[in-house]
């Protein structure tokens, strides 16, 4: 639709087709992330600072409500500090790269019925592609600061998250194997209803497979959501930027703006993951007890109640995020790569061929 | 089959300059790792960044005048090191200083004590990346601070322990607040215990890690709790009573080896623990049995002693801290020579830290709570 | 448990051809002299007679005797076991101050040592790594808990007195 408002503009489909592209995908960047990126910086210093029995930021606003802001504008004024030795062009182009990766995955995500900046058929198996692209970004801000703590932190955070993809894979995997489709539209449409239609209670309709599947999808969801914490360097896993070993790891060099960006990367990517985990267990932007829309007949309300019923189930996910990294010790690089290597892999491929056995049946 | 012993791919050892600028370092602490991946081949750390020529300084005042400064070296532990030097100076010069003195001395270290561990313990928590521990064992080392406050209007640096007495006496509310203190104190080692001494996390990176034999220990001369985690039960408040210690009924906790080998990093870290609830207990005897009388009745007009040395010591936070102090005669000391603890326990390190990784250096050098402020003196 | 006397009559016995002088007259505690070139041999022997058990060095301090031109090192030692103490001293030249290290027998002594030669310029032989420590490793103006010791007027180019 908006394809055709341009080309009624502009009378010539390819600047139609430019324009709409363009404003299409930033789209979600000004209606999405960035308000939950002001939204969850602010709440991850309050659910910090309540948690360790202090206030936090008070002064800017209602409850210091317009830190962020004031923060983003700090940012915005700092001098773009580059040290002599960098590799520079590299060095500017990681964070550019790094923050590619996390907003392209929104491309596919499901925010309604209505919305999806993208709907591919291979949804799931495109966001997981396109977030690899992080992994090069932040090797390459490694290695261009030419400084050993990043590069330690880039190897550290490389080898972390191309191990934890593994179970992450294999438990998406399992999911395809019951849901028979790799679209998270589709996916979430299949969860419709009430909750106990949600694949964290076994999927849709009521048979002997929902039940079998039901404890098999519990440690599905436990294993996707340790490794996708892994992914996304959070505590206990976050030892890529461990502050008191590698002082900021692989973004110790980058100041302002740049590295703006690498926070603005690493809230989207926490709240990419989460979606990709509510969309796949909990119902994608399914409402769990039905919606208002249907109940008043208001046909329009269903998509926004949609929006906010999945943006709620997201932001549920990344708070549980920063509960654990205010409660939990780190992990060290051995152990961390224990736990993937030894721990999750195993399970989550003996659950697969479980999954799978129960779904012949 | 790949020969990782051919030369085939040529590896470098990494070296690392850690610090004097780092989070973990606790201070301007520089160390020279020297890596292989992420495993250390050795550990040289340089010191000195702090140097603020205590002894020197000492030659030239007199001996009142050394006391402030003394509170500047573990500034963590500002009263142990005040009651080290009066403890050494009163053996010097003979001095028998009034029972209350004794007890409020008592009952300050015990008070500094706690305060130096809860910031041993909260950092350590910090090093390994929990960082809510941190914020709670601050919460409770500011009660302690203010008890400081009321006693003396400082908070860090006191000046209250003097050569023959105190420089006040204590607030009448001090016994209240300190009772109280202890009251809501006691609940507290049980919240840490919760949120990080029993955490698996914090157990899988702590436990086996730099592991201390006693041999080894005694052999470098490391004292405080970090020996007493190796498991030997030696500590100058029992072995070599000073001050009115001998009086009260306290315990000597040793490490164990729980959750691993004894002298390891966890029991480095849960020593400290256990000796903040025998703390508590001296305080609450000394509380009961505190005298009446005069602080400043003892106190020397003109402190000029005769030709002679002196080693006195004390148990501080940190370990042993004796001052070696030789006097000419005159009324400034001729030499002053201060035997720190963390200087003598950061000689460990190499040792303790070789074939490990980084992360467990960070472990180590927080497990054996150094203050730099002492080591460069 | 053992004192300084009885400490003093065992080392005769075992090194009668060393000099040891007990001085005892100063307050507060009594101390053995001993000769500098051989205080390793000595410090063998407390350490390793079962007897004696010297286990632990506790402190080793420089001090300077201007008035005798000699420069001193008192080591006090001590016993976990036996809880027994003792100090020693050694008295070396000014000019040319020589003490053998101990730092193989207590490790523990390595930066003690390495800090006497640093503010007193002490040379501990077969020290393994006689460094300055506190001081800059670059400082050349001396050691200065020397009692003639003065700041010098530049280091590096900088001003030292401010």
């Amino acid at each position: 639709m908006m394809y055709d408002f341009f080309v009624d503009l502009f009378g010539n489909t390819v600047i139609a087709g430019i324009a709409s592209g363009i404003l299409m995908s930033l789209l979600p960047l000004f209606l999405f992330i960035l308000p939950y990126a002001l939204f969850a910086v602010l709440a991850e210093r309050k659910v910090s600072a309540h948690m360790q029995d202090r206030l936090g930021p008070m002064r800017i606003g209602w409850h210091g409500w317009n830190q962020t802001i004031a923060d983003i504008i700090k940012l915005i004024q700092k001098e773009d500090i580059v040290a002599s030795d960098t590799d520079k062009p590299l060095f500017n182009f990681a964070p550019v790269l790094v923050f590619a990766g996390s907003y392209a995955a929104f491309a596919a995500i499901p925010f309604s019925s209505y919305y999806i900046g993208s709907e591919v058929d291979l949804g799931i198996f495109y966001i997981i592609a396109v977030t690899g692209l992080v992994v090069a970004g932040i090797l390459m801000a490694g290695w261009a600061s030419n400084n050993k703590y990043s590069l330690l932190g880039s190897m550290r955070s490389v080898a972390q998250i191309v191990s934890y993809e593994i179970p992450t894979m294999l438990v998406v995997l399992s999911l395809v194997m019951v849901s028979e489709t790799m679209s998270l539209h589709t996916l979430s449409e299949m969860q419709t209803g009430y909750f106990w239609n949600w694949y964290i209670f076994g999927g849709p309709g009521f048979s002997l497979t929902k039940f079998l599947l039901i404890p098999s999808m519990l440690i599905g969801f436990i294993i996707i959501y340790i490794s996708t914490l892994a992914e996304v360097n959070r505590v206990p896993f976050d030892i890529p930027e461990a502050e008191s070993e590698l002082v900021a790891g692989y973004h110790t060099e980058y100041s302002g703006m740049k590295f703006a960006m690498f926070f603005l990367a690493e809230y989207a990517n926490m709240y990419a993951v989460s979606a990709i985990v509510a969309a796949l267990f909990f119902g994608g932007y399914q409402s769990p007890v039905g919606y208002l829309g249907n109940l008043l007949g208001v046909e329009w309300l269903i998509p926004i109640e949609q929006f906010l019923w999945f943006a709620a189930k997201g932001l549920f996910f990344v708070f549980v995020q920063m509960w654990l990294r205010w409660t939990l010790p780190r992990l060290r690089v051995d152990q961390l790569m224990a736990v993937s290597w030894k721990y999750l892999i195993p399970i989550a491929f003996v659950n697969l061929i479980v999954i799978g056995f129960i779904t012949l049946i | 089959m790949i020969n990782t012993k051919s030369s085939a791919i040529r590896t470098e050892e990494m070296v690392l300059n850690m610090g004097p600028q780092h989070p973990s370092t606790h201070g301007v602490l520089r160390l020279e790792l020297a890596l292989e991946g992420e495993i250390i081949t050795k550990v040289t750390p340089h010191i000195g960044y702090l140097h603020r020529c205590f002894e020197k300084h000492c030659e030239a005042m007199t001996y009142p005048q050394i006391v402030p400064y003394t509170d500047r070296m573990d500034y963590l532990a500002s009263m142990g090191n005040e009651l080290g030097y009066a403890v050494a100076m009163e053996k010097l010069l003979g001095i028998e200083v009034p029972q209350r003195v004794e007890y409020i001395r008592v009952i300050m270290a015990e008070l500094q004590r706690i305060a130096s561990h809860l910031v041993a313990l909260g950092t350590y928590g910090a090093d390994i990346g929990a960082f809510t521990p941190f914020l709670y064992c601050f919460r409770d080392r500011e009660k302690i601070l203010h008890l400081f406050e009321i006693t003396c209007g400082a908070r860090l640096l006191y000046n209250y322990i003097w050569v023959g007495g105190l420089s006040h006496d204590l607030h009448p509310d001090f016994v209240r607040k300190t009772r109280d203190f202890i009251k809501e104190f006691k609940p507290t080692i049980k919240e840490l215990n919760d949120i990080l001494s029993y955490n698996k996390i914090f157990i899988d990176r702590t436990a086996n890690v730099g592991i201390l034999p006693v041999k080894t220990a005694i052999n470098f001369g490391v004292s405080g709790p970090n020996l007493r985690a190796s498991g030997i039960k030696w500590d100058i408040r029992k072995d070599d009573p000073y001050s009115v210690y001998s009086k009260f009924d306290f315990d000597i906790p040793v490490g164990k080896g729980t959750h691993g080998t004894v002298g390891d990093s966890w029991d480095r870290y849960f020593v400290r623990i256990l000796e903040m609830e025998e703390s508590l207990k001296i305080i609450e005897q000394a509380l009961d049995q505190l005298p009446d009388g005069d602080v400043q009745s003892a106190i020397p007009k003109r402190i000029k002693p005769n030709a002679g040395h002196v080693y006195g010591r004390v148990e501080n936070p940190r370990g042993e801290l004796g001052y070696f102090i030789i006097s000419d005669g005159s009324t400034t000391p001729y030499r002053v020579k201060v035997r720190a603890p963390s200087f003598v326990t950061l000689q460990i390190l190499g040792e303790l830290c070789k074939g490990y990784m980084i992360a467990d250096v960070i472990t180590i050098l927080g497990s054996i709570d150094i203050v730099l402020g002492e080591i460069d003196r | 448990m053992k004192n300084t006397e009885e400490i003093l009559q065992a080392l005769k016995e075992n090194f009668p051809d060393f000099s040891f002088e007990l001085k005892s007259d100063l307050p507060v505690e009594g101390f053995i002299i001993c000769n500098p070139l051989v205080i390793d041999k000595i410090s063998h022997f407390l350490h390793d007679n079962p007897e004696l058990n010297f286990d632990s060095l506790i402190n080793l301090s420089g001090v300077d005797e201007i008035k005798a031109n000699q420069l001193s090192v008192y080591y006090h030692l001590e016993s976990t076991e036996l809880k027994h103490k003792l100090v020693l001293k050694v008295v070396t030249d000014r000019n040319s101050p020589e003490v053998a290290s101990v730092t193989d027998i207590w490790k523990g002594a390595n930066w003690h040592e390495r800090e006497a030669y640093d503010m007193f310029g002490i040379k501990f032989l077969n020290h393994p790594d006689l460094r300055r420590i506190l001081m800059p490793y670059d400082w050349e103006a001396g050691h200065p808990l020397r009692k003639d010791y003065e700041n010098p007027e530049f280091y590096q180019g900088m001003k030292v007195p401010f």
